[in-house]
């Protein structure tokens, strides 16, 4: 009896372990946030702020400076704001209408189709970084943040096409069948009773997206000019703008202004996140 | 004559999004093939045909072979560390715990959040003399130094600590999700039969997880190919090209040292690293699954 509860002891002491070195960055960026310099200097990474102090939040958001840009984190934020919303809307739409074809509409050829649909989820985005730039060029949306909306929603097409396909592979074929003795015709269908049954996987997949999307770093540094780098692009630059000081505190308030979205949605939606992580990682 | 039109609807439909979706996917991918085939410096120049010369350059690269160099070290120590560490938080969660859906929350939300931002946080922490050394020293230990990131030989670790970090959560959800859908009726069974708790885990629950085991390594693998964002918020790459990888490399060349051919031909090899894994694994999944009902 003593020998099993002295297990269970050391049990949650090793999870409670590896939770505070899961948490210990988030800890070390939030009292950090609050230092001033003195502060910073004076005391260590887990040492408590001695008051709140926003200043270096405020200098973060509005103030802080990326090489000569003295703007703070704001304008890159607002960017992703307006590139995320579009990119992430048109690839779930885009992906829903694909999966429906794909499962409940199949042709000769499509499950081919699908298959080399695939790989675009695994594809090093390197491989199209140079095409692509020339392509968005001829566009006239180059370092434009509609030329990031458009790379984005092309990216992400093999994804959601993905989990829709999956999700609608188990709708009983049936109930399109009935419908379509009915009368019904492709697009009844499809608004009529498949877009009412995809709530679940419609929040997997915004989520998803809107957290690959607002991350992304690769296609923002390639493809965002001087007015259209997303928070990723400026949050990288701030940080490595050389200066003589280094403001570790404005840097952390940066890295926890550029975070909060994600965060946020992972606190508040966090089991269609993991859905989404797991569906991604595990098959077609 | 609607019947006709109803079966061809469904193609037109989907018709666009796939054209774009293979002309992004592959009709990039052969671009990418032609330009690394070019004597393609600032510009993209077709004209000038150089056959394999870019590929012969690219391996006669010191860097190049640095940055492979690094890319092996971090994919086997962040894939095998983030498997060991995600299977047994896994494990270990596994056994009834109290507030485990707190656990878990704390352990995956690195995974919700850019590799750019957690680059940031781990290059404070990982500062020579305010972060973690100085935070031994404060606690008594005068004598400890922590200068990894900035030590050529070292960096590298750096970026694998910060990597498992960031994914070994992930790997525990997945492993997770395995182990709930085990049928507890065999774990019975198997404990009747007198059989302790670490072998019938060996034993009997690690070969029922194999194809889960292996789903996250194909992941996790190229995801570690792929890797750039963590590695340009960590270390830039440095100091020298210490932390170089392909993915790094590539965007130097064609971004910033205008050699846009000898990029092309690196992101070539990066895509044959990748298929190369994933195909054979694509194929499996797509054949052993029939997807007729």
């Amino acid at each position: 009896m003593t020998a099993k509860s002295l297990l269970r002891g050391l049990l949650y002491a090793v999870l409670l372990l590896a939770a505070l070195f899961f948490l210990a960055p988030l800890y070390v960026m939030l009292v950090t946030a609050f230092k001033d310099a003195e502060e910073i200097r004076s005391g260590n990474l887990l040492s408590l702020p001695s008051a709140l102090n926003f200043d270096a939040w405020r200098a973060a958001w509005g103030s802080a400076c990326t090489g000569t840009d003295c703007r703070g984190l704001q304008p890159f934020f607002m960017n992703s704001v307006v590139m995320v919303f579009p990119a992430v809307l048109i690839s779930t739409l885009w992906g829903a209408v694909n999966g429906y074809v794909l499962s409940l509409w199949k042709f000769k050829g499509s499950d081919v189709l699908f298959g080399f649909m695939l790989f675009g989820v695994f594809m090093p985005f390197q491989v199209v970084l140079l095409p692509m730039s020339q392509v968005l060029g001829w566009l006239g949306i180059s370092s434009s943040i509609g030329g990031l909306i458009f790379v984005h929603c092309l990216a992400g097409l093999a994804g959601t096409t993905l989990f829709f396909r999956n999700y609608y592979a188990a709708v009983p074929k049936e109930l399109v069948n009935a419908a379509r003795i009915d009368g019904a015709g492709f697009w009844r269908i499809f608004f009529r009773i498949i877009v009412p049954l995809s709530t679940p996987i419609v929040m997997v997949t915004l989520i998803w997206q809107f957290t690959n999307i607002w991350n992304d770093f690769l296609f923002g540094v390639a493809f965002s000019g001087a007015d259209s780098k997303p928070v990723t692009v400026g949050l990288n630059n701030m940080v490595n703008t050389s200066s003589s000081v280094k403001s570790y505190n404005v840097d952390m308030a940066a890295a926890l202004i550029a975070g909060l979205p994600t965060m946020l949605i992972y606190v508040l939606a966090g089991q269609y996140f993991v859905k989404g992580l797991t569906a991604g990682a595990v098959k077609g | 004559m609607k019947s006709s039109f109803e079966n061809t609807l469904p193609k037109l439909v989907i018709a666009p999004g796939f054209v774009l979706g293979f002309a992004f996917i592959y009709g990039l991918m052969v671009w990418n093939g032609v330009l690394s085939v070019t004597a393609s410096r600032m510009l993209p120049n077709y004209d000038e045909f150089v056959g394999l010369e870019q590929y012969v350059k690219l391996w006669e690269m010191d860097r190049w072979w640095l940055a492979l160099k690094n890319l092996g070290i971090f994919s086997v120590l962040y894939v095998g560390g983030a498997m060991l560490i995600g299977m047994a938080l896994a494990i270990l969660l596994d056994q009834k715990i109290r507030a485990e859906g707190w656990l878990r929350t704390i352990y995956l939300y690195p995974m919700a959040l850019s590799f750019i931002v957690t680059g940031t946080a781990w290059k404070w922490m990982l500062n020579p003399s305010l972060g973690l050394e100085k935070l031994m020293h404060d606690l008594g230990w005068a004598s400890f130094s922590f200068d990894w990131l900035v030590q050529g030989e070292t960096a590298i670790y750096c970026v694998v600590i910060a990597g498992i970090w960031q994914s070994a959560g992930f790997a525990m959800a997945l492993f997770l999700a395995g182990l709930r859908g085990i049928d507890d009726s065999i774990i019975k069974a198997a404990q009747i039969d007198g059989a302790s708790l670490p072998r019938i885990y060996w034993r009997i629950i690690l070969p029922i997880l194999r194809p889960v085991v292996f789903s996250t390594i194909m992941v996790l693998s190229h995801l570690s190919i792929k890797s750039f964002d963590l590695i340009m918020a960590l270390t830039g790459g440095g100091p020298g090209f210490a932390t170089d990888v392909p993915a790094t490399f590539m965007y130097v060349m064609s971004f910033t040292r205008g050699q846009i051919g000898l990029g092309a031909a690196s992101a070539t090899m990066m895509l044959a690293t990748v298929a190369a894994i994933v195909v054979p694994y694509l194929y499996s999944e797509l054949r052993s699954k029939p997807h007729d009902r």
